[in-house]
């Protein structure tokens, strides 16, 4: 029983590990393709081990660490697919005779373990644990590109500013410590209205929201991500933009519904500025970016800001939208950075929004589906980019957030006028004397990646039902454990008609 | 004498805000680096103290694990300060601007 609520992570920890030993054993020259193929296995088996966890009855292993219920097997399957659709595009599109790609498939692998503990842990030292091993593997993944100067100060500003942000989220749980004596969740919040030192508390959540605020880049915490996803190789790209800020997304709103649920009214509003700046400032900053990584990573800033306005909604339809947002935009991102991997080049030698330009005439199939996935970061229906907006802002609308959604109105057209400006440089003719550069023909894994994530995509704008469901249940199951209260009223109501 | 709680809280307070001052203010990578360290022991202190006053083992065992992951964030971050000095040969974080903020 207790091996079963961690068997997704006991999976790709035992793959990652493997790799790892058989890796240095091969020869020099041999190809590492085959480590990337086993490593896609070991992630079909995690998302399959996922998938059986729903039926497994919620509970708590491993001395109450743990925690296998609807909310954890939804982030579970989100970040397997996600990282799943990430190694597709990542076996074709590095280097072939690239000796170090094993090191490569296998940080992966250890580093979505970090992530799947993030989202199922309900003990704090377990979060740390987990953010950290999703947290350092990504480090070493983006500076990949050792040769390369960029990609090496991506790295380096990454781990620079990521450990900053570690020690400020530590501060916030020792301090919760403090007041109540306990680092898990719901003993927390039992023990949170009954402390003496409420003061400990509203300092600890400051301090989690920056921490986290980091990893999820919300602005004003942000400054690293432009950096970071301009040197950092796009097959990384595509990983580090969505499954880990998934995760981050998962532990905020495990601490904060879980634990701090009877101090709301001390943190809704920061979480109101929060995202209304990150709103704000991704797009217009989005606005004046010539290259297409930097404007993306804008884009998931502003993306970041959609997501906490769900936060500020305190209510079960919040938390499912904030969910339901999370996995498509995943769903988008990854395959926006998929198409970008592949066309980019490893080495990233078509940068430009205007080297983008004509790329339907030299490669129609590719275009198309980055056309697609820009219309639904737009938000435009029959994608998922539209039901996402469309939930977060009737959660926020539910509970009379008009402010911030009218803000968030405003935004969302600001954002249309700079996808559109990528799209129509994509449909255009190139420019008058550019060397044209050839697009290598697309590889099958690069094909499956881009199929599975866009009909990811079109799915979740067209039949949202049941992946919404799973978010609800997911909320249900989040929102009764911080609400002893709100349970106990129930329970009380209940009583008399049986 | 018993010191009482409030003079390690404090302490560990000035800490950490040396060590973020130091994060923002010094220039050299290493140096940065080590100001990361004094905030993460900073932290130590707190659930040390915290540990003693709540007479709770579980802070002083997340202390463990806290080195434990200092030390592996070390090794990580010590290669690639090693790659990047390789690659441009400063460790001033001023001339680490390739891609502009």
């Amino acid at each position: 029983m207790h091996l079963a609520c961690i068997l997704p992570e006991v999976i790709l920890t035992l793959a990652g590990v493997l790799i790892m030993l058989v890796d240095p054993l091969l020869p020099r020259t041999a190809s590492r393709k085959p480590t990337g193929w086993f490593s896609v296995l070991a992630m079909v088996a995690a998302f399959a081990a996922s998938a059986w966890q729903l039926h497994l009855a919620p509970g708590t292993a491993y001395y109450g660490v743990v925690q296998t219920d609807a909310f954890s097997v939804f982030f579970h399957l989100l970040i397997c697919g996600t990282v799943l659709v990430a190694l597709l595009a990542a076996i074709d599109s590095v280097r072939p005779e690239a000796h170090d790609m094993g090191e490569f498939f296998a940080l992966i692998l250890l580093g979505t373990v970090g992530m799947l503990l993030m989202t199922s842990a309900v003990e704090l030292l377990l979060v740390f644990i987990g953010l950290e091993i999703s947290s350092i593997s990504t480090y070493i993944l983006a500076g990949f590109r050792r040769r390369s100067g960029k990609s090496i100060e991506a790295s380096i500003k990454y781990f620079l500013l990521g450990s900053f942000a570690t020690a400020f989220f530590l501060y916030g749980i020792a301090l919760t410590f403090g007041a109540t004596g306990t680092t898990r969740i719901a003993a927390i919040a039992a023990a949170l209205p009954h402390t003496t030192t409420p003061i400990l508390a509203w300092t600890a959540v400051g301090l989690i929201l920056i921490g986290l605020g980091f990893k999820v880049s919300a602005a004003p915490f942000h400054v690293w991500t432009p950096d970071v996803y301009e040197g950092a190789p796009s097959p990384v790209v595509a990983l580090m933009s969505t499954a880990p800020k998934a995760a981050a997304f998962a532990v905020l709103l495990r601490i904060f519904y879980g634990a701090y649920p009877s101090i709301q009214q001390h943190w809704w509003s920061l979480f109101w500025v929060l995202a209304a700046v990150s709103m704000t400032l991704g797009n217009l900053a989005a606005l004046r970016q010539q290259s297409v990584k930097r404007m993306l990573a804008y884009s998931s800033i502003a993306h970041a800001g959609y997501l906490l306005v769900a936060f500020t909604s305190f209510s079960l339809q919040g938390i499912a939208a904030a969910s339901f947002y999370a996995l498509c935009y995943v769903a988008m991102n990854v395959g926006i950075f998929a198409v970008i991997s592949h066309v980019g080049g490893y080495d990233d030698h078509l940068w430009s929004i205007t080297d983008y330009r004509g790329l339907a005439y030299r490669s129609p199939v590719l275009c198309g589906a980055m056309a697609f996935f820009l219309l639904s970061l737009i938000g435009i229906p029959f994608t998922g980019g539209f039901f996402a907006k469309f939930y977060v802002f009737s959660a926020a609308l539910q509970q009379g957030m008009f402010g911030l959604a009218i803000i968030g109105l405003i935004n969302s057209g600001i954002a249309a006028f700079y996808y559109l400006r990528l799209l129509t440089a994509l449909y255009s003719k190139p420019a008058q004397g550019s060397p044209v550069l050839a697009v290598p023909r697309m590889s099958i894994t690069l094909g499956l990646a881009i199929l599975l994530s866009a009909s990811a995509t079109l799915l979740l704008g067209v039949v949202p039902r049941s992946s919404l469901d799973l978010a609800q249940r997911g909320a249900g199951t989040l929102f009764q454990t911080g609400h002893p209260a709100q349970a106990a009223v129930q329970v009380v109501n209940d009583a008399p008609s049986q | 004498m018993v010191v009482p709680i409030a003079y390690y809280l404090v302490l560990s307070a000035i800490l950490f805000s040396i060590g973020v001052a130091a994060f923002l203010i010094k220039r050299n990578i290493i140096t940065v680096f080590m100001s990361i360290e004094l905030m993460l022991n900073a932290v130590n202190l707190t659930f040390v103290a915290f540990a003693h006053q709540w007479h709770q083992v579980s802070g002083q065992i997340f202390v463990f694990f806290v080195m434990v992951v200092a030390a592996a964030e070390a090794a990580v971050g010590l290669a690639i300060i090693i790659a990047i000095f390789r690659a441009r040969n400063t460790l001033n974080v001023d001339q680490v601007n390739l891609m502009k903020l």
